[in-house]
């Protein structure tokens, strides 16, 4: 069966390139990169080789720069609790956003339990923060910014560059979550003067379970695993030294086909929002298409609920994402939906669309007969329908 | 996520749509979620019996699949009988749902007693403001508690979920 993955924002499938890398290092049984003989000294090798992959790709200056993590997640812990804890006596303020993921609006939410003081900023209508905002709420008592680059859901890219001009000038710690964008797009942390950034591995085609932190030389912060001296002392454990391959490879071959990829990308999301209206009406894009990232955009469709759709769009073998309250563990509107001022109701029929090097337009095609015909299903049996 | 029954009634609803000289409309919203489902009724004066029931729903692939299977259920039973269906009981003819769309169920029963409801009212000249409808969280004396939003298991007296950082207001 062919499913047409037009659902990338939760997993991209390995390259064929990273899956040999992957199974080479499992069958060398690589040994501790800690242990001092000649085993061991083989995986220090490789461990440092794949550091430097990695820090070309967000441009770092120097290699041991980058923490290796288990992934965006535990990245983003790291770099809000991390920082927080080791800056406390210089103040205990924290300024976020309201569209961030839940990875930083729990961890900055369980810092105000251990008194710290959060201002968490709106979005403006187009989705995006104000860095005048920014630069407004940071007080004496600020010890990081935290703002992410582009938003997992709508795929908008935030003003990170002039944000980073702030912080840096108002000497307070910038943290970037730059899970969705690092590999995506071109990432230079030198330009956007940011001290701390999240990113993941497989929004690169990389092996989940993999991620890293950029964290700037200098810059104080605590392990988030208290352990051993690994990871220039900022991450206890042994390292996951084949999913840490596995991202390298997939590093190196992100920066050297970026353009190339950004290319199609772009042609794919121009196509999808040229045709949309030839197919639907009646739907919000909720994506800023002047800022955001070229392989994902975000709709609502209005009058129907977005988990509907997807388990329709399912059975045509379309494979999407929704962030309608039912879809979500919670059963709650989403946040950032919700931060763009859209209403209950309207963000009920959220669907997330985030194609890959893999797609094409053909699959675009596929999706919107696929979708006309759900949509036209679904609001006939609407009570919100009215035609 | 959903047994073959409900993805059935998902993919083949059953009586689906509006019935314009409606003799009683049950008309719900869910205040978790914003799923919205409307019944209509069309009763036998002279048995007190449902001839036609019709459903429009607004929501998940649950809430979906218990209005068509609530309608199966009502249809052509008497006012008396369809009183009596409860929410568990749509839950059981689907066999089972999945813990935290339990309250997709909900709104199933509480759409058709509804409905009944205006239809009594219409008939003794009672004009009703619409109801708020409140979210339940049912569950027998000793049985284990899970959070109505995130399904997680729960404390006795837990007021806040700390898996899904929801506000719990419901009795436990």
């Amino acid at each position: 069966m062919n499913i047409i993955n037009l659902d990338h924002i939760s997993y991209k499938p390995l390259l064929p390139e990273v899956k040999e890398a992957m199974i080479e290092a499992i069958n060398s049984d690589l040994h501790n990169p800690s242990s001092q003989h000649k085993a061991g000294e083989k995986s220090a090798e490789l461990l440092a080789q794949a550091r430097e992959n990695v820090a070309a790709l967000v441009n770092a200056a120097d290699a041991r720069e980058i923490v290796f993590t288990s992934g965006g997640t535990e990245s983003v812990n790291h770099a809000v609790k991390g920082a927080a804890w080791a800056n406390r006596e210089k103040g205990n303020h924290i300024v976020t956003t309201n569209i961030e993921h839940n990875s930083v609006i729990r961890s900055v939410k369980r810092l105000t339990s251990q008194g710290f003081k959060v201002t968490s900023l709106s979005v403006n209508e187009s989705g995006r923060v104000d860095p005048k905002e920014v630069a407004d709420a940071i007080t004496d008592k600020t010890i990081l910014v935290s703002v992410m680059h582009s938003n997992n859901e709508t795929g908008t890219i935030q003003p990170i560059e002039e944000i980073g001009a702030i912080t840096r000038e108002k000497k307070v710690l910038f943290h970037c979550d730059a899970v969705d964008s690092v590999g995506v797009v071109p990432m230079d942390v030198n330009a956007l003067n940011v001290d701390l950034l999240s990113f993941a591995s497989n929004p690169f085609y990389g092996p989940t379970g993999a991620g890293g932190l950029y964290v700037r030389r200098g810059t104080r912060i605590f392990p988030l695993l208290d352990g051993g001296v690994q990871e220039h002392n900022k991450r206890g454990g042994t390292e996951n030294l084949i999913g840490i391959i596995g991202m390298a490879k997939a590093a190196q071959m992100a920066a050297a086909n970026m353009d190339e990829r950004r290319a199609h990308l772009e042609d794919l999301k121009q196509y999808l929002a040229d045709e949309l209206p030839k197919h639907l009406d009646d739907y919000i894009i909720n994506t800023n298409l002047e800022h955001s990232l070229p392989n994902l955009l975000n709709i609502s469709l209005k009058y129907i609920e977005g988990e509907s759709v997807m388990l329709m769009l399912d059975e045509e073998n379309v494979a999407v994402s929704t962030k309608s309250a039912c879809a979500t563990g919670s059963l709650r509107a989403s946040h950032v939906l919700l931060s763009l001022g859209l209403s209950h109701a309207d963000a009920q029929g959220t669907l997330v669309l985030a194609w890959g090097v893999d797609n094409t337009r053909a699959d675009i095609d596929k999706l919107l007969s696929a979708l006309s015909g759900v949509v036209k299903t679904l609001r006939s049996m609407s009570p919100l329908y009215k035609k | 996520m959903y047994n073959e029954v409900v993805m059935d009634h998902f993919k083949n609803p059953r009586n689906v749509g509006v019935i314009e000289d409606a003799d009683g409309v049950g008309e719900v919203g869910n205040p978790l979620c914003g799923d919205m489902m409307t019944i209509y009724l069309k009763i036998d004066e002279n048995d007190q019996r449902i001839n036609d029931i019709k459903f429009q729903t607004f929501g998940c692939g649950s809430a979906i699949a218990v209005s068509s299977m609530l309608t199966e259920m009502a249809r052509g039973k008497t006012l008396d009988e369809a009183r009596k269906i409860t929410n568990k009981d749509v839950a059981k003819a689907l066999e089972g749902l999945p813990k935290n769309k339990l309250h997709c169920s909900n709104l199933g029963a509480d759409a058709l007693h509804m409905a009944i409801q205006n239809y009594d009212d219409k008939k003794a000249g009672i004009v009703r403001p619409k109801a708020e409808r409140e979210e339940k969280h049912e569950h027998g004396e000793g049985e284990t508690c899970y959070c109505p939003y995130c399904d997680v298991e729960l404390g006795e007296k837990t007021t806040f979920c700390e898996a899904c950082q929801r506000e719990l207001t419901e009795e436990h």
